[in-house]
């Protein structure tokens, strides 16, 4: 019936074209020659049935619930339950995490995020020289079992479940959570949470990394076999977009890589002999949600579509558990600015409405004051307030997916999903047809970097010209003395020497003889391509350090060294 | 004919957020200058041996892990003990305000964070540089 009347629309549209619009554009011309997102999109002045005339419900969007997921992954989505709101965090040492955990907690946060310092996210304990400076500072310090014991203290594993933002040496924090909660006594097939575990996206875009790729993504798939035994509860990877998006990508360019990378792990996940419907569904997402509202809200639908269709009809999945594509999303820290701060929080509000008019799983809020420094406590507050203003207040999680059907919204997911296949498919050539291949082709001949960094420099261009517009930066700017002073958390260099000397204290009192037992072990394992997670388990068991660990992959693999590419 | 303004890009440290100093990099490129970027992850000591090597005119590091106050005083130093009193160390990331006065104690010159615009970094970089040519003639 759709189809039948569409001539008659298209011709109504063209005589409304002629008729009202032309004579009106010749007294009162529009605000911009080009109105164009944040990515560089063009939106078109209006929309309507013809645009998505090919649109079929059944095939394209279907009902919650059901495949291809494109207006939600669970049948009541925010009826039956709200997105996790979870707030990350982590500052100086375990203690002071764990105190910000339990704040967070009492304050109506429903489930945990850790963020780690460098040295930690890199592989390095708090005694390394190049960790001078950095311990503690940008998230909590772990060197051993012993920081995490501290970090977990009073929290029970079976009640809440944890992310945790770490990379290469997620192994070693997957496996240090795993012993906790063994001496917790709550059964492994009971904890939930996710490790991010996204080496690929790591060689991208964040560029923290131990070894090199290849080597990094076996490690992965180390993870994944172990995992779905272990603790079939437990996301093993969050497969980002975050970064990509902070890094400059463009909307398009974030979807693309990020899913391109997730069929690159089930590949590896195949090619390590494992049933694709035993990992799959313990794969997770996470997106960016950034300024141009429209643009994110198609993203997040397209993503859940794209993914569905090429675990389905490209991977042969069977279980519809690994067709749903479930993903975290934080708002972009990237668009915050440091000039008039409180301003963020409006940013922040969007962005958050954007998620989970996306039907996003879990939501992390900036913070206003994360331009200038960590988050206080009261920034924090403000950014969860806003979650739970988004979620009890506005209604708009009353009903699903309620964006769904708009000519607009639809044209754009079917225009997201296209423009991201297209990446796809390329990248897919790169690789003679393996999508695994093609991205660790792309990662060493700079492909991905160079798209990003063209990207991010056409954005900063649009900036400075006045095309893309920037509230407070290159529009209603107020003078600097006039800005409003914004408290900065200061992290106590203390926190580094009592680091270092709680790690001093764990390496005299340790069996030392198990250590070098367990070290030995790894090392083995690592070299005749065993599965290294059971290894690493013992050696965190005894209290082996992050450090002491990685360096063994280190030395089996060299480390990893990137190119330098403006 | 001025001699071409050179450069050093940097980033030090674990840090690895590394789109602004590539973006500052490709404006300082499309501007006429010779802009040599590190990489990720070098040292305190690698940097200033790079400018050395280099003979650059400006170091540029990028700090947004918060290891500011460490590393740009690492470099300071260095620079001092090699005798490098004329090249201009700068800087960007997220930097609070409150720093500011500490780092230009250090000799820190010309600290730009989020929302700065490309074309003020290179019109600061073009007149501190003619200063200090000026004043070595």
């Amino acid at each position: 019936m759709a189809k039948a009347a569409e001539p008659d629309l298209k011709r109504e549209k063209e005589r409304w074209e002629k008729e009202i619009l032309e004579p009106f554009l010749k007294k009162a011309k529009e605000r911009r020659e080009r109105f164009i997102t944040v990515s560089d999109e063009e939106f078109n002045r209006l929309y309507g049935p013809s645009d998505i005339a090919d649109l079929d419900y059944e095939r394209d969007l279907s009902y919650p619930g059901e495949y291809p997921y494109t207006r939600g992954v669970y049948p009541t989505m925010y009826r039956g339950r709200l997105w996790t709101m979870r707030q990350f965090a982590g500052f100086g040492g375990p203690e002071d995490t764990n105190a910000r955990f339990k704040y967070l907690l009492k304050e109506g946060q429903t489930g945990l995020s850790t963020a780690f310092d460098m040295p930690t996210l890199m592989g390095l304990d708090s005694d390394h020289p190049l960790a001078d400076g950095e311990v503690g500072v940008e998230g909590v310090a772990v060197s051993t079992l012993a920081d995490f014991e501290i970090l977990f203290d009073e929290i029970p594993l079976d009640q809440v479940t944890t992310s945790f933002t770490i990379n290469p040496s997620a192994p070693v924090i997957y496996a240090m959570y795993i012993a906790i909660a063994d001496k917790q006594g709550v059964p492994r097939d009971k904890i939930r949470g996710t490790i991010q575990n996204d080496m690929l996206k790591e060689f991208i875009a964040q560029k923290e990394w131990v070894v090199s790729p290849k080597p990094s993504v076996d490690l992965i798939a180390d993870i994944f076999e172990f995992g779905i035994k272990e603790t079939p509860k437990f996301n093993l990877i969050s497969i980002s977009g975050y970064h990509i998006r902070e890094a400059g990508s463009t909307a398009i360019q974030e979807l693309a890589f990020t899913l391109a990378d997730g069929m690159a792990y089930v590949e590896a996940g195949l090619e390590r002999g494992l049933d694709i419907d035993k990992f799959a569904p313990q794969l997770s997402f996470f997106f960016n949600s950034h300024n141009s509202f429209f643009e994110e809200i198609a993203k997040f639908r397209a993503a859940r579509r794209i993914w569905a269709r090429a675990m389905r009809e490209h991977y042969g999945a069977k279980n519809e558990e690994s067709w749903k594509l479930r993903f975290h999303t934080q708002t972009a820290g990237c668009s915050l600015t440091d000039q008039q701060p409180l301003i963020n929080i409006v940013r922040v509000t969007l962005q958050a409405l954007a998620a989970v008019l996306g039907g996003t799983q879990s939501l992390h809020t900036n913070s206003f004051d994360e331009a200038l420094a960590l988050p206080t406590e009261e920034a924090v507050r403000i950014a969860l307030r806003t979650q739970q203003i988004i979620a009890y207040e506005s209604g708009v999680a009353d009903t699903i997916d309620p964006l769904g059907g708009s000519y607009f919204i639809e044209s754009l997911t079917n225009e997201t999903e296209r423009k991201t296949m297209e990446y796809i498919n390329k990248i897919s050539d790169i690789g003679h047809g393996s999508i695994l291949k093609g991205a660790l082709a792309g990662i060493d001949n700079g492909y991905f970097q160079r798209e990003i960094g063209q990207a991010a420099y056409q954005y900063q261009k649009q900036v400075e010209t006045g095309e893309q517009t920037i509230v407070g930066v290159n529009k209603y700017q107020i003078p600097k003395e006039q800005d409003m002073p914004v408290p900065i958390l200061r992290i106590d260099p203390e926190i580094q020497r009592r680091q270092i000397a709680r790690l001093e204290k764990v390496k005299r009192e340790r069996d030392n003889d198990a250590v070098h037992r367990a070290l030995g072990q790894l090392a083995d394992a690592a070299m005749n391509k065993q599965n290294t997670m059971p290894f690493i388990l013992d050696a965190v068991k005894a209290y082996v350090s992050v450090g002491e660990i990685m360096e063994v992959f280190r030395k089996v693999h060299g480390a990893y060294r990137e190119p330098a590419i403006v | 004919m001025e001699q071409r303004i050179r450069i050093l890009m940097a980033k030090a440290g674990l840090d690895g957020h590394d789109r602004g100093v590539k973006v500052v990099a490709r404006a300082l490129r499309d501007a006429g200058m010779e802009v040599i970027y590190t990489g990720l992850h070098n040292t305190p000591d690698q940097v200033v041996r790079s400018a050395l090597q280099e003979d650059v005119d400006v170091i540029g590091l990028s700090i947004l892990s918060g290891a500011h106050m460490t590393i740009f005083a690492k470099v300071a130093e260095l620079l001092k003990k090699y005798e490098m009193n004329d090249v201009l160390l700068m800087g960007g990331g997220i930097i609070p305000d409150e720093d500011k006065p500490a780092l230009e104690q250090l000799g820190v010159y010309g600290l730009f964070g989020p929302g700065a615009s490309t074309q003020d970094i290179i019109e600061f970089i073009r007149n501190e540089v003619q200063k200090r040519r000026k004043l070595e003639v």
